[in-house]
C-alpha cells in the first residue's frame, strides 16, 4: 500500500495535449467528458491507471485520457489488459471498447474475461453500428436494420449485450447512456470501486451513421416512460408520474400500474447482490417485451475473488511452502552424472 | 532360434571393439524399467560415453501388470563418437513380458539381439498381452538373436540365502537384466553399487539382493557362455562437467526461468494448448516458486495479446505454440512491432499445412516467422539446434527482446521438443546477465525517443509517476509517439524499425562454419537438422571431401559474415524439412546458386540420405532421380 499523499486532481489533469477527432455531435465526447469529471474523484494516482483499448471510434478514447494507455488490435483489449493485470494486479485497468469491437470480432476475449473475473472496468460504448468503417450493422443492431450491407435489412438477430454479460456471470454489469450524464458518472464510480470484472453499457448515439440510435429512450418526454432506473433494495416503478411498476408473475416480470390493490411492496424489490445472476439476467431482458421499459443502472454486483488475487496467491503460497526458486538447485533438478 | 540348450558351447568368443549401441529395456510399469535404464545411463555416461536417451512411460493411468497399455520402455543410444540421436533401431531389446515385447519388437534390427524372460511367458501372461501364440515358438522371431531367460528362477536362485520373500525377490530381477547387459558391453558395475547402497542406506538387504542379482546376471552370461561376443564402446570426447539428460521443452522451460532470473525480471507465460509444445506450459506452470505466471488463455491470439499486456506492464513475456497458432497470432506480432515491446513467440514446428501432422516434425515456418506478417514488420528470428540448445536460445532470445524492445521468435520442432540428450549443466555464472533497465525519470520523457546504440525505446511501464503516455497500433510520430500520419514519418519508422533489427547482427556471434574452412561444398542449415547434418558432414570428411557446415542459430539477422562465408566454398547445400525456405533466403540475400535437400515426411533426417546428397553434390556418386 502506498503511503504518499494521493494528488488533488481536476477534470483537466485527464486531459491530454491531442486533438479529439470524433465527429462533432459524437455521444463519445459526452462520455470522454463523464470519465474525465470522475477519474479526479476516485483517489487512484495518475500514473497507476491503464486504459486499453482496441479497434473502432471509442477505442480512441486512450489517446484522449492522460493516464498511461494503449491502443490495441481489433477486439483485443480484454485480452492485452489481462496481461497487465496478472503482471501488476495493483494497476487501475479500464477498457473501452464498442459494440463491434468486444461483441463481434474481440467476443471470444470479452466473455472470458468476465467469466474469470479478472479486475478490469469495460466500458462498451454501443452505437449499435460500426462507425470507424463507415456505417455497417453491429452485432447489436436490430434485425432488419438497413445499413451499408445490408440494403435489405440485417438478417441477424442481435445480442442483449448486458444478457450475454451475464450470462457469462460477470460479476459486475450496469447500463447507462451517454447523455444522462449524473447517472452515467455515477454508474462509473460504482464500477470504480467494483473489485472484480466491472461491465458498463453505454448507449451511446452515433449521429453519422446511426442517429438516433437511442432516440425512444432519451427523448426528453420518452424518457420516464421507456427507461427504468434500477436502485438497490428499491421497487421497480417507472412512468412520468412514478405509476408504473414491474411485478413478478411466475417466471416472468409483468407492467402493472399502480394503485387499484397494487402497492410498491407488491413489485419487485431489486437487488444487485442477488446470488443468482438468473435475477439480473431476468431484469436484462425485459426490454425485449413489448410495453416494458429499458432498464439502466447496476443490474448485478457479486463480490467474487479477482482472478489477478487468485494467481498471484498461488504464487504467494508455493513460494512460502518452497521457498524461492534457486536457479542453481533448478538446473540441476533430476538425475544427474559427472564427467571428468 | 537360439535358446540356452540349443546354444553350442562356444569356445572362441570374442570381444569386438564396436563405435556405438542401442539398447531398449521394455517391460511393465512396475519392472523398474527407468531405474534399469538409468543405471546403464549412468554407467555409460561415467564410462564416457556420449549418449543420447528416450525414457517412454506409460500414460498416466495406471495400466493392469502385464498389458499392453502398461509397457514402460527405456531406450539409450551411447557411443565412442558423438551422438545426436536416440537411435533409429534397437541392437539389444529387453523385454519383460509378453506385451513389452508385442509392443516393441518392431524397432529390434535384423539379427539384432532380444533377452526375454521366459518366466513370464505363460498361458495368463500371453492373454493379457493379447497374444494367441507364444512368439517364442511361432518363428516370429527368426530374424533375432533370441535368449529366452529363466530371469525370475534364477533371480530367486541367486537371493535365496538373504531370506527375503518371492516377492522382494522378483522385484530384482530387471537387476539380473542389467547385469547381463553389463556383461555384454564390459561395464563395471561399481556406479551402481553405489547408487545401491545410497538408495537403500536403511535397508542394506535390498541393496544386497539388487547387488546379488546384478552380479548372477552377469556371471550366468559369463558361465553359460549363452553370448558368443561381447562388446567394447571406447569413451567418447566429452567435456568435463555435471551433466543431465534434458528434452528441448524442458530446456526452453528452464532456459527462460533463467532469462527472468538473470533479467531480473517476473517471468509470464500466455499460451494456448497445442502439440507440441504444450508440455512448456505444464512445466512452467510448477515453477510458481520463480515468480512464473502461466496464462492459459482462450485462444492463440489472447496467448500473444496477453503477452504484449504483461511485457507493457514490465514482465519477460512470452508464449508458445506451434504452426496454426502462429498463423493467428500474426497480428499481434504487428502490433509488437509498432508498440516496440519485449515479447519472446516459441514456435515449436510441426507438420502442415492446417491441422496437418500435429505429432510430426518439420522446419517449414521459417518463411512465416521471417516474413508472416501485414506490411513491414521485421522481427528477429532465432532457431534451437538441438535439446541442450534449445536452453541457450532461450536465454538469447530473452536477451535480444529486452536490449532491443523487440518481439523475438524462437524457433523449435517436435523433434527437439521431445528428443532428450545429455546436457552439460552449466554454472550459473556461466549464463549472461542482462538486467533491465525501466524508464522512471519524466524530464523529457518520450515513449519513442531512441537508445543511440541499440536503437531501443525506454521501457515505460505503467505505474511509473510521470511517465503516463500512450502507444499503440497507429503509426506514430518519431520521438514523441503521438499519432502521425505524414508520409516523411512513416519512412522514417519503417526504416527505424528495420534498422534496429538489422543492427542486431553487430550483437551476435559471426558464423564459423564446422569442417573445413573452405573447400567444394558448404551445408548451410537451421535447427534440428543439426545431428544429422554434423554426423553426415564428419563422416564424409573422414572420407577426405572437403567439406564445411554452416549451422546457423541466428535466422534474422544473419550473423554479419555469412555472405563471405559462402564465397569460400565451390557449392553450398542447404539442407531442410521443408520445400527449400532458407535456401531462398540465402540466394536472395547473397546471389549463391545455392540448392535445396529437402525432405517433408514428418521425419528427421538420417546421416545416409545427408551423405548422399553431398555426395551427390560433388559429382561422386551418380545422379538419383527418384
Amino acid at each position: 500500500m502506498t503511503t504518499t499523499a494521493i494528488p488533488v486532481y481536476t477534470k483537466k489533469d485527464f486531459q491530454t495535449d491531442q486533438e479529439v477527432r470524433w465527429c462533432p455531435g459524437c455521444g463519445d465526447y459526452a462520455i470522454l467528458s463523464a470519465v474525465q469529471a470522475v477519474f479526479p474523484e476516485l483517489g487512484i494516482p495518475r500514473e497507476k491507471i491503464v486504459i486499453v483499448s482496441g479497434i473502432g471510434c471509442s477505442s480512441r478514447f486512450p489517446y484522449y485520457m492522460n493516464t498511461f494507455g494503449f491502443h490495441t488490435i481489433h477486439g483485443r483489449a480484454p485480452a492485452v489488459a489481462t496481461g497487465i493485470k496478472i503482471a501488476n494486479p495493483e494497476l487501475d485497468v479500464w477498457v473501452a471498447t464498442g459494440d463491434g469491437d468486444a461483441l463481434s470480432i474481440g467476443g471470444n476475449h470479452t466473455i472470458h474475461m468476465l467469466r474469470r473475473n479478472v479486475g478490469i472496468k469495460v466500458l462498451l460504448f454501443n452505437n449499435r453500428i460500426y462507425g470507424l468503417t463507415k456505417g455497417q450493422y453491429s452485432p447489436t443492431s436490430e434485425l432488419g436494420k438497413k445499413a451499408k450491407s445490408t440494403p435489405y435489412g440485417s438478417p441477424d438477430r442481435p445480442f442483449n449485450v448486458l444478457s450475454l454479460a451475464l450470462g457469462a456471470e460477470a460479476t459486475f454489469v450496469a447500463r447507462s447512456v451517454d447523455v444522462f450524464q449524473p447517472h452515467l458518472k455515477a454508474v462509473l464510480k460504482r464500477a470504480a470501486a467494483h473489485h472484480g470484472s466491472a461491465f458498463i453499457e453505454i448507449l451511446q448515439n452515433c449521429n453519422i451513421f446511426n442517429d438516433g440510435a437511442w432516440e425512444s429512450l432519451t427523448e426528453k418526454d420518452a424518457r420516464s416512460d421507456h427507461t427504468i432506473t434500477l436502485e438497490h433494495s428499491k421497487p421497480l416503478v417507472f412512468g412520468k408520474n412514478r405509476e408504473k411498476g414491474i411485478r413478478m408473475n411466475g417466471l416472468d416480470l409483468e407492467v402493472v400500474s399502480l394503485g387499484n390493490g397494487i402497492a410498491e411492496k407488491d413489485l419487485v424489490i431489486h437487488n444487485e447482490h442477488h446470488p443468482s445472476p438468473a435475477f439480473a439476467f431476468l431484469l436484462s431482458r425485459m426490454e425485449t417485451q413489448p410495453g416494458f421499459p429499458t432498464p439502466i443502472g447496476v443490474l448485478r454486483a457479486a463480490h467474487e475473488l479477482r482472478y489477478e488475487d487468485r494467481m498471484a496467491g498461488q504464487i504467494r503460497d508455493v513460494t512460502a511452502r518452497r521457498g524461492h526458486g534457486d536457479l542453481a538447485k533448478l538446473l540441476r533438478e533430476g538425475d544427474t552424472w559427472e564427467v571428468k | 532360434m537360439a535358446t540356452l540348450t540349443q546354444t553350442p558351447p562356444d569356445t572362441s568368443r570374442r570381444r569386438e571393439v564396436i563405435d556405438r549401441a542401442v539398447i531398449r529395456f521394455c517391460g511393465d510399469s512396475g519392472d523398474g524399467m527407468q531405474i534399469t535404464g538409468g543405471q546403464f545411463t549412468n554407467t555409460a555416461a561415467l564410462y564416457g560415453n556420449d549418449l543420447a536417451t528416450f525414457p517412454d512411460y506409460p500414460a498416466e493411468i495406471r495400466a493392469p501388470a502385464g498389458t499392453l497399455p502398461g509397457v514402460s520402455g527405456f531406450q539409450i543410444n551411447f557411443a565412442s563418437t558423438e551422438v545426436y540421436t536416440p537411435g533409429d533401431s534397437v541392437d539389444v531389446l529387453v523385454a519383460m513380458n509378453p506385451a513389452a515385447l508385442k509392443m516393441n519388437v518392431a524397432d529390434l534390427r535384423p539379427n539384432g539381439i532380444l533377452i526375454v524372460n521366459l518366466d513370464n511367458f505363460k498361458e495368463t501372461d500371453l492373454q493379457k498381452a493379447q497374444i494367441k501364440v507364444s512368439p517364442l515358438e511361432d518363428h516370429s522371431l527368426d530374424a533375432f538373436r533370441v535368449f529366452p531367460v529363466e530371469l525370475t528362477k534364477l533371480t530367486r536362485a541367486a537371493l535365496q540365502q538373504l531370506g527375503l520373500d518371492a516377492k522382494a525377490m522378483d522385484r530384482c530381477k530387471n537387476f539380473f537384466a542389467l547385469g547381463m547387459c553389463y556383461w555384454l558391453y564390459n561395464r563395471p558395475m561399481d556406479s551402481t553399487y553405489r547408487w545401491l547402497d545410497e538408495k537403500f542406506q536403511k535397508k542394506p538387504v535390498l541393496a544386497e539382493a539388487n547387488k546379488l542379482a546384478m552380479k548372477a546376471g552377469y556371471a550366468f552370461c559369463e558361465a553359460t557362455e549363452a553370448f558368443q561376443i561381447s562388446y567394447e564402446i571406447p569413451p567418447a570426447k566429452l567435456s568435463p562437467g555435471v551433466y543431465r539428460n534434458i528434452s528441448g521443452n524442458t530446456a526452453l522451460a528452464i532456459g527462460f526461468i533463467a532469462a527472468s532470473q538473470r533479467a531480473a525480471l517476473p517471468l509470464f507465460l500466455g499460451s494456448y494448448p497445442i502439440t507440441p509444445a504444450s508440455d512448456i506450459l505444464h512445466e512452467l506452470s510448477a515453477y510458481k516458486d520463480f515468480h512464473v505466471s502461466t496464462f492459459q488463455a482462450e485462444d492463440e491470439i489472447a496467448a500473444i495479446t496477453s503477452a504484449i499486456g504483461a511485457a507493457y506492464a514490465g514482465c519477460l513475456a512470452l508464449t508458445t505454440t506451434s504452426g496454426p497458432g502462429m498463423a493467428l497470432k500474426t497480428e499481434a506480432l504487428g502490433l509488437a512491432v509498432a508498440t516496440e515491446l519485449p515479447i519472446v513467440v516459441c514456435d515449436i514446428q510441426r507438420g502442415g499445412p492446417s491441422t496437418g501432422l500435429p505429432t510430426k516434425t518439420e522446419q517449414a515456418d521459417l518463411l512465416q516467422a521471417l516474413f508472416g506478417r501485414n506490411s513491414e514488420a521485421p522481427i528477429p528470428v532465432v532457431a534451437a539446434a538441438t535439446p541442450g540448445d534449445c536452453f541457450w536460445m532461450a536465454i538469447e532470445a530473452s536477451r535480444i527482446a529486452v536490449k532491443y524492445m523487440v518481439p523475438v521468435i524462437l524457433l523449435s520442432d517436435g523433434y527437439l521438443a521431445n528428443g532428450a540428450e545429455p546436457w552439460r549443466i552449466p554454472d550459473v555464472s556461466e549464463l549472461p546477465s542482462f538486467p533491465v533497465h525501466f524508464e522512471t525519470n519524466p524530464t523529457d520523457f518520450m515513449p519513442y525517443r531512441r537508445n543511440p546504440d541499440t536503437l531501443a525505446r525506454p521501457w515505460a511501464v505503467p505505474g511509473t509517476p510521470g511517465l503516463e503516455h500512450r502507444i499503440g497500433g497507429l503509426e506514430k510520430q518519431d520521438v514523441s509517439g503521438n499519432i502521425n500520419y505524414e508520409p516523411l514519418n512513416h519512412e522514417r519508422m519503417v526504416r527505424l524499425r528495420a534498422a534496429k533489427v538489422e543492427s542486431i547482427a553487430q550483437d551476435i556471434p559471426d558464423a564459423v562454419p564446422v569442417g573445413d574452412p573452405d573447400g567444394d561444398l558448404l551445408l548451410v542449415a537451421w535447427g534440428s537438422t543439426y545431428g544429422a547434418i554434423t554426423a553426415a558432414v564428419a563422416a564424409q570428411r573422414d572420407r577426405g571431401r572437403r567439406i564445411g557446415h554452416l549451422h546457423l542459430r541466428h535466422l534474422n539477422p544473419l550473423p554479419r559474415n555469412v555472405g563471405q562465408v559462402l564465397k569460400r566454398y565451390k557449392r553450398v547445400l542447404v539442407p531442410e524439412m521443408n520445400l527449400g525456405q532458407l535456401v531462398m533466403v540465402l540466394r536472395a540475400k547473397f546471389l549463391v546458386d545455392a540448392q535445396g535437400l529437402n525432405k517433408i515426411q514428418g521425419k528427421p533426417f538420417k546421416q545416409s540420405e545427408v551423405e548422399a546428397a553431398i555426395e551427390e553434390a560433388l559429382g561422386i556418386a551418380p545422379v538419383l532421380k527418384n
